[in-house]
Protein backbone atom coordinates (compact mmCIF):
# COMPACT_ATOMS: atom_id res chain seq x y z
CA UNK A 1 0.00 0.00 0.00
CA UNK A 2 1.12 3.50 -0.51
CA UNK A 3 1.86 6.28 1.80
CA UNK A 4 -0.77 8.93 1.47
CA UNK A 5 0.53 12.37 0.85
CA UNK A 6 -1.08 15.59 0.47
CA UNK A 7 -2.17 18.04 -3.22
CA UNK A 8 -0.96 21.22 -2.65
CA UNK A 9 -4.84 21.84 -1.99
CA UNK A 10 -4.45 19.71 1.14
CA UNK A 11 -6.18 16.48 0.25
CA UNK A 12 -4.70 13.41 0.67
CA UNK A 13 -4.10 10.67 -2.15
CA UNK A 14 -2.06 7.73 -2.79
CA UNK A 15 1.81 8.87 -3.85
CA UNK A 16 1.15 7.24 -7.31
CA UNK A 17 -1.71 9.35 -8.08
CA UNK A 18 -0.37 12.25 -7.00
CA UNK A 19 1.05 13.98 -10.34
CA UNK A 20 -2.53 12.65 -11.42
CA UNK A 21 -5.54 14.94 -11.56
CA UNK A 22 -8.10 13.72 -9.04
CA UNK A 23 -10.86 11.10 -10.85
CA UNK A 24 -13.55 12.28 -7.89
CA UNK A 25 -13.44 15.78 -6.01
CA UNK A 26 -16.60 16.98 -4.47
CA UNK A 27 -16.51 20.83 -2.40
CA UNK A 28 -19.18 21.56 -0.17
CA UNK A 29 -21.55 19.14 -1.09
CA UNK A 30 -25.16 19.47 0.40
CA UNK A 31 -28.95 18.40 -0.46
CA UNK A 32 -31.61 19.20 1.67
CA UNK A 33 -35.16 17.27 1.55
CA UNK A 34 -37.89 19.70 2.94
CA UNK A 35 -36.07 21.21 5.35
CA UNK A 36 -33.94 18.16 6.34
CA UNK A 37 -30.37 18.33 5.36
CA UNK A 38 -29.34 15.13 4.76
CA UNK A 39 -25.83 15.77 3.58
CA UNK A 40 -23.99 19.03 4.18
CA UNK A 41 -20.24 20.29 3.46
CA UNK A 42 -19.07 17.36 1.65
CA UNK A 43 -15.62 17.74 0.20
CA UNK A 44 -13.61 14.69 -0.56
CA UNK A 45 -10.76 14.53 -2.97
CA UNK A 46 -9.91 10.24 -4.47
CA UNK A 47 -7.23 9.59 -6.36
CA UNK A 48 -6.75 7.93 -9.63
CA UNK A 49 -6.35 4.91 -8.68
CA UNK A 50 -7.33 4.81 -4.77
CA UNK A 51 -9.50 2.50 -2.91
CA UNK A 52 -11.35 5.03 -0.73
CA UNK A 53 -13.48 3.84 1.87
CA UNK A 54 -17.09 5.82 3.23
CA UNK A 55 -18.42 4.62 6.90
CA UNK A 56 -20.10 5.82 9.38
CA UNK A 57 -23.32 4.44 11.46
CA UNK A 58 -26.53 4.21 9.72
CA UNK A 59 -28.53 6.90 8.62
CA UNK A 60 -25.49 9.39 8.17
CA UNK A 61 -26.33 9.95 4.44
CA UNK A 62 -23.56 7.41 3.01
CA UNK A 63 -25.78 6.12 0.26
CA UNK A 64 -27.25 9.50 0.09
CA UNK A 65 -23.54 10.84 -1.28
CA UNK A 66 -23.89 7.74 -3.71
CA UNK A 67 -26.92 9.30 -5.10
CA UNK A 68 -25.45 12.78 -5.49
CA UNK A 69 -22.65 11.26 -7.26
CA UNK A 70 -24.22 9.57 -10.05
CA UNK A 71 -26.99 12.39 -10.14
CA UNK A 72 -30.06 10.31 -9.02
CA UNK A 73 -30.36 13.25 -6.26
CA UNK A 74 -29.67 16.54 -7.74
CA UNK A 75 -27.57 18.24 -4.61
CA UNK A 76 -28.49 21.23 -3.48
CA UNK A 77 -25.36 22.76 -2.88
CA UNK A 78 -21.74 22.27 -3.58
CA UNK A 79 -20.10 21.02 -6.99
CA UNK A 80 -18.97 17.57 -8.31
CA UNK A 81 -15.98 16.93 -10.43
CA UNK A 82 -15.82 14.10 -12.21
CA UNK A 83 -11.90 13.46 -13.88
CA UNK A 84 -11.95 16.97 -13.70
CA UNK A 85 -15.52 17.85 -15.32
CA UNK A 86 -18.66 19.63 -13.71
CA UNK A 87 -21.48 16.70 -13.55
CA UNK A 88 -23.96 19.52 -12.52
CA UNK A 89 -27.16 19.01 -14.46
CA UNK A 90 -26.25 16.12 -16.22
CA UNK A 91 -28.45 13.21 -16.53
CA UNK A 92 -27.80 9.85 -14.06
CA UNK A 93 -27.39 8.25 -17.78
CA UNK A 94 -24.83 11.10 -19.11
CA UNK A 95 -22.95 11.08 -15.61
CA UNK A 96 -22.40 7.07 -16.24
CA UNK A 97 -21.27 7.74 -19.96
CA UNK A 98 -18.80 10.35 -17.82
CA UNK A 99 -17.21 7.68 -16.27
CA UNK A 100 -18.79 6.60 -12.77
CA UNK A 101 -20.52 3.57 -12.22
CA UNK A 102 -22.26 1.67 -9.12
CA UNK A 103 -23.86 -1.16 -7.48
CA UNK A 104 -26.80 -1.22 -4.72
CA UNK A 105 -27.08 -2.02 -1.48
CA UNK A 106 -30.21 -3.99 -2.09
CA UNK A 107 -29.17 -6.26 -5.27
CA UNK A 108 -31.02 -4.53 -8.28
CA UNK A 109 -29.59 -6.89 -11.35
CA UNK A 110 -32.39 -7.25 -14.29
CA UNK A 111 -32.83 -10.75 -12.69
CA UNK A 112 -34.97 -12.46 -15.73
CA UNK A 113 -32.09 -11.36 -18.50
CA UNK A 114 -29.34 -13.69 -18.50
CA UNK A 115 -25.96 -13.34 -16.98
CA UNK A 116 -24.06 -12.46 -20.26
CA UNK A 117 -27.13 -9.84 -21.40
CA UNK A 118 -26.77 -7.95 -17.57
CA UNK A 119 -23.20 -7.23 -18.66
CA UNK A 120 -24.15 -6.48 -22.31
CA UNK A 121 -26.34 -3.85 -20.80
CA UNK A 122 -23.35 -2.53 -19.42
CA UNK A 123 -21.44 -2.22 -22.42
CA UNK A 124 -24.30 -0.44 -24.39
CA UNK A 125 -22.79 2.31 -24.79
CA UNK A 126 -19.48 0.79 -25.99
CA UNK A 127 -21.26 -1.10 -28.88
CA UNK A 128 -21.70 0.31 -32.02
CA UNK A 129 -25.39 -0.85 -33.56
CA UNK A 130 -27.40 1.09 -35.17
CA UNK A 131 -31.93 0.48 -35.25
CA UNK A 132 -31.40 -1.11 -38.62
CA UNK A 133 -28.91 -3.14 -37.94
CA UNK A 134 -30.62 -4.46 -34.84
CA UNK A 135 -33.96 -4.99 -36.17
CA UNK A 136 -32.90 -6.86 -39.36
CA UNK A 137 -29.64 -8.24 -38.02
CA UNK A 138 -27.74 -7.07 -40.71
CA UNK A 139 -25.31 -4.56 -41.63
CA UNK A 140 -22.44 -5.11 -38.94
CA UNK A 141 -24.80 -6.81 -36.28
CA UNK A 142 -22.88 -10.06 -36.01
CA UNK A 143 -19.69 -8.14 -35.44
CA UNK A 144 -21.16 -5.94 -33.01
CA UNK A 145 -22.49 -8.66 -31.47
CA UNK A 146 -19.61 -10.49 -31.03
CA UNK A 147 -17.34 -7.93 -29.89
CA UNK A 148 -19.71 -7.44 -26.95
CA UNK A 149 -20.02 -11.03 -26.50
CA UNK A 150 -16.39 -11.54 -26.30
CA UNK A 151 -15.98 -8.27 -24.48
CA UNK A 152 -18.75 -9.42 -21.77
CA UNK A 153 -17.01 -13.10 -21.21
CA UNK A 154 -13.99 -11.85 -20.50
CA UNK A 155 -14.78 -9.35 -17.82
CA UNK A 156 -17.20 -12.42 -16.70
CA UNK A 157 -14.13 -14.56 -16.74
CA UNK A 158 -12.07 -12.25 -14.72
CA UNK A 159 -14.63 -12.81 -11.52
CA UNK A 160 -14.31 -16.40 -12.69
CA UNK A 161 -18.20 -16.06 -13.92
CA UNK A 162 -17.77 -17.58 -17.69
CA UNK A 163 -19.37 -20.89 -17.44
CA UNK A 164 -22.64 -19.10 -16.10
CA UNK A 165 -23.28 -16.58 -18.82
CA UNK A 166 -25.93 -18.02 -20.04
CA UNK A 167 -27.74 -18.98 -16.47
CA UNK A 168 -30.85 -16.25 -15.38
CA UNK A 169 -29.33 -13.78 -13.06
CA UNK A 170 -32.11 -13.62 -10.61
CA UNK A 171 -31.20 -17.54 -10.29
CA UNK A 172 -28.02 -16.73 -9.02
CA UNK A 173 -26.54 -17.72 -5.96
CA UNK A 174 -26.02 -14.75 -3.80
CA UNK A 175 -22.76 -14.05 -3.67
CA UNK A 176 -22.54 -14.51 -7.01
CA UNK A 177 -25.18 -11.89 -7.69
CA UNK A 178 -23.12 -9.40 -5.75
CA UNK A 179 -20.51 -10.11 -8.05
CA UNK A 180 -22.26 -9.70 -11.45
CA UNK A 181 -23.28 -6.43 -10.00
CA UNK A 182 -20.21 -5.51 -9.93
CA UNK A 183 -18.81 -6.98 -12.91
CA UNK A 184 -21.87 -4.95 -15.22
CA UNK A 185 -20.76 -2.11 -13.56
CA UNK A 186 -17.59 -2.26 -14.65
CA UNK A 187 -18.56 -3.11 -18.25
CA UNK A 188 -19.67 0.33 -18.25
CA UNK A 189 -16.11 1.33 -18.66
CA UNK A 190 -15.37 3.60 -15.62
CA UNK A 191 -12.87 5.48 -13.93
CA UNK A 192 -14.48 5.45 -10.55
CA UNK A 193 -16.98 2.44 -9.54
CA UNK A 194 -18.85 3.07 -6.57
CA UNK A 195 -19.63 -0.37 -3.94
CA UNK A 196 -22.52 -0.02 -1.97
CA UNK A 197 -22.47 -2.35 0.90
CA UNK A 198 -20.33 -4.98 -1.36
CA UNK A 199 -19.75 -7.56 1.82
CA UNK A 200 -23.04 -7.17 2.73
CA UNK A 201 -24.06 -10.65 3.82
CA UNK A 202 -21.05 -12.39 3.32
CA UNK A 203 -19.15 -14.73 5.14
CA UNK A 204 -15.68 -14.41 6.28
CA UNK A 205 -14.24 -16.26 2.90
CA UNK A 206 -16.64 -14.47 0.64
CA UNK A 207 -15.28 -11.06 2.03
CA UNK A 208 -11.81 -12.17 1.69
CA UNK A 209 -12.03 -12.92 -1.60
CA UNK A 210 -14.09 -9.97 -2.30
CA UNK A 211 -11.18 -8.18 -0.81
CA UNK A 212 -8.83 -9.60 -3.14
CA UNK A 213 -11.11 -8.59 -6.36
CA UNK A 214 -11.32 -5.07 -5.18
CA UNK A 215 -7.68 -5.22 -5.72
CA UNK A 216 -7.45 -6.77 -8.33
CA UNK A 217 -10.35 -4.54 -10.29
CA UNK A 218 -7.84 -1.52 -8.66
CA UNK A 219 -4.74 -2.98 -10.24
CA UNK A 220 -5.96 -4.22 -13.62
CA UNK A 221 -8.54 -1.39 -14.71
CA UNK A 222 -6.52 1.48 -12.78
CA UNK A 223 -9.45 2.93 -11.99
CA UNK A 224 -10.67 4.08 -8.75
CA UNK A 225 -12.78 1.92 -5.85
CA UNK A 226 -14.76 3.98 -3.63
CA UNK A 227 -17.21 1.87 -0.74
CA UNK A 228 -19.70 2.22 1.75
CA UNK A 229 -19.34 -1.12 4.13
CA UNK A 230 -19.72 -1.72 7.49
CA UNK A 231 -17.62 -4.77 7.66
CA UNK A 232 -14.31 -2.75 9.25
CA UNK A 233 -12.17 -5.16 8.67
CA UNK A 234 -12.22 -5.08 5.14
CA UNK A 235 -12.47 -1.40 5.08
CA UNK A 236 -9.05 -1.21 7.46
CA UNK A 237 -7.79 -3.53 5.21
CA UNK A 238 -7.48 -2.58 1.76
CA UNK A 239 -8.90 1.07 1.74
CA UNK A 240 -6.08 3.72 1.98
CA UNK A 241 -8.25 6.94 2.46
CA UNK A 242 -11.24 6.21 4.84
CA UNK A 243 -13.72 9.67 5.04
CA UNK A 244 -16.15 9.14 8.03
CA UNK A 245 -19.81 10.52 7.97
CA UNK A 246 -22.07 10.93 10.83
CA UNK A 247 -25.61 12.56 10.62
CA UNK A 248 -24.50 14.30 6.96
CA UNK A 249 -21.32 15.36 7.84
CA UNK A 250 -17.67 14.38 7.59
CA UNK A 251 -16.11 14.02 10.70
CA UNK A 252 -12.90 12.65 10.12
CA UNK A 253 -10.50 11.60 6.73
CA UNK A 254 -7.87 10.19 6.46
CA UNK A 255 -5.88 7.18 6.32
CA UNK A 256 -6.93 3.42 8.51
CA UNK A 257 -4.42 4.43 11.44
CA UNK A 258 -5.55 7.73 11.85
CA UNK A 259 -9.50 7.21 11.59
CA UNK A 260 -9.02 4.07 14.11
CA UNK A 261 -7.29 6.45 16.73
CA UNK A 262 -9.70 9.46 15.80
CA UNK A 263 -11.51 10.22 19.00
CA UNK A 264 -14.69 11.85 17.29
CA UNK A 265 -14.94 8.43 15.46
CA UNK A 266 -15.13 6.14 18.38
CA UNK A 267 -17.78 8.68 19.91
CA UNK A 268 -19.87 8.39 16.79
CA UNK A 269 -19.36 4.61 16.53
CA UNK A 270 -19.30 3.87 20.62
CA UNK A 271 -20.66 6.79 21.90
CA UNK A 272 -19.62 9.79 23.90
CA UNK A 273 -16.75 8.83 26.51
CA UNK A 274 -18.04 10.79 29.17
CA UNK A 275 -21.88 9.15 28.88
CA UNK A 276 -19.53 5.87 29.26
CA UNK A 277 -17.80 6.92 32.31
CA UNK A 278 -20.94 8.05 34.40
CA UNK A 279 -22.61 4.77 33.56
CA UNK A 280 -19.65 3.34 34.93
CA UNK A 281 -19.10 5.52 38.24
CA UNK A 282 -22.93 5.42 38.79
CA UNK B 1 -66.69 -24.64 -44.67
CA UNK B 2 -68.41 -22.25 -43.21
CA UNK B 3 -66.47 -23.12 -39.84
CA UNK B 4 -62.72 -22.62 -41.85
CA UNK B 5 -64.04 -19.66 -43.72
CA UNK B 6 -64.70 -18.23 -39.94
CA UNK B 7 -61.40 -19.43 -38.56
CA UNK B 8 -59.91 -17.46 -41.26
CA UNK B 9 -61.40 -14.63 -40.76
CA UNK B 10 -61.16 -14.85 -37.38
CA UNK B 11 -57.45 -15.63 -37.59
CA UNK B 12 -57.58 -12.13 -39.70
CA UNK B 13 -59.04 -10.09 -37.63
CA UNK B 14 -57.06 -11.04 -34.87
CA UNK B 15 -54.00 -10.01 -36.38
CA UNK B 16 -54.92 -6.97 -36.76
CA UNK B 17 -55.82 -7.26 -33.06
CA UNK B 18 -52.90 -8.33 -32.68
CA UNK B 19 -50.45 -5.74 -34.07
CA UNK B 20 -52.47 -2.97 -32.10
CA UNK B 21 -51.94 -5.10 -29.05
CA UNK B 22 -48.23 -5.64 -29.39
CA UNK B 23 -48.36 -1.38 -29.06
CA UNK B 24 -49.87 -1.76 -25.97
CA UNK B 25 -47.99 -4.54 -24.20
CA UNK B 26 -44.49 -3.01 -25.08
CA UNK B 27 -45.06 0.34 -24.04
CA UNK B 28 -46.70 -1.15 -20.53
CA UNK B 29 -43.96 -3.30 -20.08
CA UNK B 30 -41.21 -0.39 -20.57
CA UNK B 31 -43.11 2.83 -19.43
CA UNK B 32 -45.61 0.56 -17.33
CA UNK B 33 -48.01 3.03 -18.73
CA UNK B 34 -51.86 2.47 -20.67
CA UNK B 35 -51.88 4.20 -23.38
CA UNK B 36 -55.08 4.77 -24.30
CA UNK B 37 -54.50 7.16 -27.54
CA UNK B 38 -52.92 4.11 -28.94
CA UNK B 39 -56.48 2.90 -30.55
CA UNK B 40 -56.56 6.82 -32.05
CA UNK B 41 -53.46 6.38 -33.43
CA UNK B 42 -54.44 3.66 -35.41
CA UNK B 43 -57.65 6.06 -37.13
CA UNK B 44 -54.84 8.85 -37.90
CA UNK B 45 -52.94 6.34 -39.63
CA UNK B 46 -55.89 5.13 -41.80
CA UNK B 47 -56.79 8.44 -42.67
CA UNK B 48 -53.24 9.54 -43.63
CA UNK B 49 -53.23 6.06 -45.75
CA UNK B 50 -56.53 7.40 -47.10
CA UNK B 51 -56.28 11.06 -47.97
CA UNK B 52 -52.59 10.23 -49.84
CA UNK B 53 -54.06 7.30 -51.88
CA UNK B 54 -56.92 9.68 -52.83
CA UNK B 55 -55.47 12.86 -52.99
CA UNK B 56 -52.18 12.50 -53.70
CA UNK B 57 -52.47 9.63 -55.69
CA UNK B 58 -49.80 7.88 -54.22
CA UNK B 59 -49.52 4.09 -54.47
CA UNK B 60 -50.87 2.09 -51.61
CA UNK B 61 -47.98 0.52 -50.53
CA UNK B 62 -46.24 3.96 -49.77
CA UNK B 63 -49.01 5.34 -48.74
CA UNK B 64 -48.69 2.68 -45.56
CA UNK B 65 -45.11 3.84 -45.78
CA UNK B 66 -45.86 7.72 -44.84
CA UNK B 67 -49.39 6.42 -42.91
CA UNK B 68 -46.71 4.61 -40.96
CA UNK B 69 -43.85 7.68 -40.42
CA UNK B 70 -46.63 10.17 -39.69
CA UNK B 71 -47.58 7.87 -36.99
CA UNK B 72 -44.19 7.58 -35.37
CA UNK B 73 -43.81 11.02 -35.63
CA UNK B 74 -46.93 11.57 -33.91
CA UNK B 75 -46.70 8.60 -31.01
CA UNK B 76 -43.32 10.55 -30.13
CA UNK B 77 -44.93 13.45 -30.31
CA UNK B 78 -47.39 12.31 -27.86
CA UNK B 79 -45.05 10.56 -25.39
CA UNK B 80 -43.18 13.53 -25.48
CA UNK B 81 -45.48 16.40 -24.88
CA UNK B 82 -48.23 14.53 -22.90
CA UNK B 83 -46.28 11.67 -20.97
CA UNK B 84 -42.46 12.40 -20.46
CA UNK B 85 -43.42 15.09 -17.91
CA UNK B 86 -45.67 13.15 -16.02
CA UNK B 87 -42.60 10.47 -15.63
CA UNK B 88 -42.59 10.60 -12.07
CA UNK B 89 -45.95 11.13 -11.32
CA UNK B 90 -48.72 8.74 -10.20
CA UNK B 91 -49.93 6.44 -12.93
CA UNK B 92 -53.40 7.62 -12.18
CA UNK B 93 -52.36 10.91 -13.31
CA UNK B 94 -50.69 9.19 -16.78
CA UNK B 95 -54.24 7.23 -17.56
CA UNK B 96 -56.32 10.26 -17.47
CA UNK B 97 -54.11 12.36 -19.40
CA UNK B 98 -53.63 8.98 -21.99
CA UNK B 99 -57.45 8.97 -21.84
CA UNK B 100 -57.43 12.98 -22.78
CA UNK B 101 -54.84 12.56 -25.85
CA UNK B 102 -57.64 9.95 -26.92
CA UNK B 103 -59.96 12.49 -26.84
CA UNK B 104 -57.66 15.10 -28.23
CA UNK B 105 -56.88 13.00 -31.47
CA UNK B 106 -60.65 12.01 -32.22
CA UNK B 107 -62.13 15.22 -31.75
CA UNK B 108 -58.91 16.57 -33.85
CA UNK B 109 -60.02 14.49 -36.77
CA UNK B 110 -63.51 15.69 -36.45
CA UNK B 111 -62.31 18.86 -36.80
CA UNK B 112 -60.02 18.20 -39.70
CA UNK B 113 -61.66 15.15 -42.05
CA UNK B 114 -65.13 15.79 -40.46
CA UNK B 115 -67.62 13.29 -39.71
CA UNK B 116 -69.09 11.93 -43.02
CA UNK B 117 -67.45 8.20 -43.35
CA UNK B 118 -64.67 7.75 -45.75
CA UNK B 119 -65.12 4.42 -47.92
CA UNK B 120 -61.42 3.11 -47.29
CA UNK B 121 -60.78 1.18 -50.54
CA UNK B 122 -58.30 -1.76 -49.72
CA UNK B 123 -54.52 -1.39 -50.38
CA UNK B 124 -54.15 -4.86 -50.98
CA UNK B 125 -54.11 -5.13 -55.20
CA UNK B 126 -54.76 -9.32 -55.45
CA UNK B 127 -58.03 -10.70 -55.87
CA UNK B 128 -59.99 -13.29 -52.80
CA UNK B 129 -58.74 -16.77 -53.52
CA UNK B 130 -61.54 -19.51 -54.38
CA UNK B 131 -61.26 -22.91 -53.33
CA UNK B 132 -63.09 -26.24 -53.70
CA UNK B 133 -65.41 -24.51 -56.05
CA UNK B 134 -66.35 -21.42 -54.37
CA UNK B 135 -67.06 -23.25 -51.65
CA UNK B 136 -64.37 -21.50 -49.60
CA UNK B 137 -63.21 -18.36 -50.19
CA UNK B 138 -60.12 -16.70 -48.45
CA UNK B 139 -60.31 -12.89 -49.40
CA UNK B 140 -56.91 -11.11 -50.14
CA UNK B 141 -56.91 -9.28 -47.39
CA UNK B 142 -56.92 -11.75 -44.44
CA UNK B 143 -53.74 -13.23 -46.24
CA UNK B 144 -51.68 -10.20 -46.59
CA UNK B 145 -53.00 -9.36 -42.78
CA UNK B 146 -51.85 -12.84 -41.33
CA UNK B 147 -48.42 -12.47 -43.14
CA UNK B 148 -47.89 -9.28 -42.49
CA UNK B 149 -48.39 -10.18 -38.35
CA UNK B 150 -46.28 -13.30 -38.79
CA UNK B 151 -43.94 -11.07 -39.94
CA UNK B 152 -43.76 -8.36 -37.86
CA UNK B 153 -44.02 -10.58 -34.44
CA UNK B 154 -40.86 -12.32 -36.23
CA UNK B 155 -39.04 -8.79 -36.50
CA UNK B 156 -39.93 -7.92 -33.20
CA UNK B 157 -38.94 -10.97 -31.26
CA UNK B 158 -35.28 -10.44 -32.94
CA UNK B 159 -35.23 -6.93 -32.26
CA UNK B 160 -35.94 -7.28 -28.66
CA UNK B 161 -34.46 -10.70 -27.69
CA UNK B 162 -31.48 -9.98 -29.17
CA UNK B 163 -28.97 -6.62 -30.17
CA UNK B 164 -28.01 -3.77 -28.54
CA UNK B 165 -31.83 -2.04 -28.57
CA UNK B 166 -33.79 -4.77 -27.27
CA UNK B 167 -31.81 -5.51 -24.50
CA UNK B 168 -31.79 -2.04 -23.10
CA UNK B 169 -35.45 -1.69 -24.09
CA UNK B 170 -35.41 -4.79 -21.48
CA UNK B 171 -33.75 -3.50 -19.02
CA UNK B 172 -35.36 -0.58 -18.89
CA UNK B 173 -38.56 -2.16 -18.95
CA UNK B 174 -36.83 -4.75 -15.73
CA UNK B 175 -35.60 -1.71 -13.30
CA UNK B 176 -35.59 1.88 -14.92
CA UNK B 177 -33.60 3.62 -12.84
CA UNK B 178 -30.23 0.44 -12.60
CA UNK B 179 -30.92 0.70 -16.28
CA UNK B 180 -30.18 4.24 -16.25
CA UNK B 181 -27.06 4.16 -14.00
CA UNK B 182 -25.91 1.95 -16.56
CA UNK B 183 -25.40 4.33 -18.78
CA UNK B 184 -28.95 4.17 -20.76
CA UNK B 185 -31.04 6.82 -21.80
CA UNK B 186 -33.94 6.02 -20.71
CA UNK B 187 -36.18 8.67 -22.40
CA UNK B 188 -35.08 7.56 -25.57
CA UNK B 189 -35.69 3.98 -24.48
CA UNK B 190 -39.10 4.84 -23.96
CA UNK B 191 -39.65 7.71 -27.59
CA UNK B 192 -38.26 4.28 -29.28
CA UNK B 193 -41.35 2.50 -27.97
CA UNK B 194 -43.54 4.83 -28.39
CA UNK B 195 -42.06 4.96 -32.56
CA UNK B 196 -42.33 1.14 -32.62
CA UNK B 197 -45.65 0.74 -31.72
CA UNK B 198 -47.08 3.74 -33.30
CA UNK B 199 -45.72 2.26 -36.64
CA UNK B 200 -47.41 -0.87 -36.00
CA UNK B 201 -50.24 1.09 -35.34
CA UNK B 202 -50.07 2.80 -38.43
CA UNK B 203 -49.94 -0.68 -40.24
CA UNK B 204 -53.19 -2.32 -38.41
CA UNK B 205 -55.16 1.01 -39.09
CA UNK B 206 -54.55 0.24 -43.48
CA UNK B 207 -55.22 -3.59 -42.71
CA UNK B 208 -58.52 -2.87 -40.49
CA UNK B 209 -59.73 -0.26 -42.85
CA UNK B 210 -58.84 -2.76 -45.62
CA UNK B 211 -60.69 -5.53 -44.20
CA UNK B 212 -63.56 -3.12 -42.56
CA UNK B 213 -63.50 -0.14 -45.41
CA UNK B 214 -65.57 2.78 -43.12
CA UNK B 215 -63.26 5.40 -41.93
CA UNK B 216 -64.53 7.98 -39.02
CA UNK B 217 -62.81 9.55 -36.09
CA UNK B 218 -64.12 7.17 -34.43
CA UNK B 219 -62.78 4.05 -36.22
CA UNK B 220 -59.79 3.24 -33.88
CA UNK B 221 -61.59 3.29 -30.69
CA UNK B 222 -63.42 -0.01 -30.18
CA UNK B 223 -60.44 -1.96 -31.92
CA UNK B 224 -58.11 0.17 -29.63
CA UNK B 225 -59.88 -1.61 -26.41
CA UNK B 226 -60.26 -4.95 -28.05
CA UNK B 227 -57.14 -4.95 -28.58
CA UNK B 228 -55.78 -3.65 -25.22
CA UNK B 229 -58.16 -6.50 -23.98
CA UNK B 230 -55.81 -9.23 -26.35
CA UNK B 231 -52.81 -7.70 -24.85
CA UNK B 232 -54.44 -8.18 -20.85
CA UNK B 233 -56.28 -11.55 -22.30
CA UNK B 234 -52.53 -12.70 -23.46
CA UNK B 235 -50.69 -11.23 -20.22
CA UNK B 236 -49.74 -7.80 -20.65
CA UNK B 237 -46.47 -7.26 -21.02
CA UNK B 238 -45.43 -9.99 -22.76
CA UNK B 239 -44.80 -9.81 -26.90
CA UNK B 240 -46.08 -13.23 -27.64
CA UNK B 241 -48.83 -13.09 -25.34
CA UNK B 242 -50.28 -9.68 -27.08
CA UNK B 243 -49.98 -12.08 -30.43
CA UNK B 244 -51.81 -15.33 -28.74
CA UNK B 245 -54.46 -12.91 -26.93
CA UNK B 246 -55.36 -11.16 -30.12
CA UNK B 247 -55.60 -13.83 -32.12
CA UNK B 248 -57.85 -15.52 -29.87
CA UNK B 249 -59.91 -12.79 -29.04
CA UNK B 250 -60.28 -12.14 -32.89
CA UNK B 251 -61.85 -16.33 -33.47
CA UNK B 252 -63.84 -15.40 -30.35
CA UNK B 253 -65.30 -12.32 -32.09
CA UNK B 254 -65.90 -14.28 -34.86
CA UNK B 255 -67.55 -16.84 -33.43
CA UNK B 256 -69.63 -15.12 -30.98
CA UNK B 257 -70.75 -13.10 -34.48
CA UNK B 258 -72.07 -16.06 -36.55
CA UNK B 259 -72.71 -18.95 -34.04
CA UNK B 260 -74.62 -17.32 -31.26
CA UNK B 261 -75.45 -13.29 -32.02
CA UNK B 262 -74.02 -10.38 -33.23
CA UNK B 263 -75.30 -8.22 -31.07
CA UNK B 264 -73.42 -10.45 -28.11
CA UNK B 265 -70.66 -10.71 -29.63
CA UNK B 266 -68.52 -8.04 -27.66
CA UNK B 267 -70.48 -9.44 -24.58
CA UNK B 268 -69.38 -12.43 -24.67
CA UNK B 269 -66.14 -11.74 -25.89
CA UNK B 270 -65.62 -9.52 -22.55
CA UNK B 271 -67.24 -11.80 -20.37
CA UNK B 272 -64.53 -14.98 -21.31
CA UNK B 273 -61.61 -11.76 -20.78
CA UNK B 274 -63.20 -11.95 -16.99
CA UNK B 275 -63.05 -15.67 -16.54
CA UNK B 276 -59.64 -15.98 -17.73
CA UNK B 277 -58.57 -12.76 -15.10
CA UNK B 278 -60.82 -14.34 -12.22
CA UNK B 279 -58.81 -18.03 -12.97
CA UNK B 280 -55.35 -16.61 -14.14
CA UNK B 281 -55.22 -12.60 -13.57
CA UNK B 282 -51.47 -12.54 -15.03
CA UNK B 283 -53.35 -13.30 -18.61
CA UNK B 284 -52.51 -16.27 -20.31
CA UNK B 285 -48.86 -16.11 -20.78
CA UNK B 286 -48.37 -13.32 -18.27
CA UNK B 287 -45.42 -13.77 -15.38
CA UNK B 288 -46.73 -13.59 -11.88
CA UNK B 289 -44.47 -10.95 -10.17
CA UNK B 290 -42.82 -12.19 -7.04
CA UNK B 291 -42.72 -10.06 -4.46
CA UNK B 292 -39.94 -10.87 -2.01
CA UNK B 293 -40.75 -10.87 1.54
Amino acid sequence: MDKMVPYPSGAIVPERDLNKKPILETHHLGIDFGGLTAVDEFSLTVGRTEICGLIGPNGAGKTTVFNMLTNVYQPTRGTILLDGKPTAGKTTAQVNRMGIARTFQNIRLFSNMSVLDNVKVGLHNSIKEGFISSVTHLFGYRKAEKTSTERALELLDFFSMADLAKVQAGSLPYGAQRRLEIVRALATNPGIILLDEPAAGMNPSETSELMENIRRIRDTFQISVMLIEHDMNLVMNICEGICVLDHGKIIAKGTPDEIKSNPAVIEAYLGKKKEAEDNAES
Amino acid sequence: MTLISNLINGISLGSVYAIIALGYTMVYGIAKMLNFAHGDVIMVGAYISYLSTTALNVPPLLSVLIAMVVCTVLGVVIEGLAYRPLRKASSLAVLITAIGVSYFLQNAALLIWGSAPKSFSSIVPFDSISLFGGDLIITSEAIVTVITCIVIMILLNLFTKKGKMGKAMRAVSEDKDAAQLMGINTNFTISMTFAIGSALAAVAGVLLCSAYPTLTPTTGSMPGIKAFTAAVFGGIGSIPGAMLGGILLGVIEIFATSYISSQLSDAILFAILIIVLLVKPTGLLGKAVKEKV
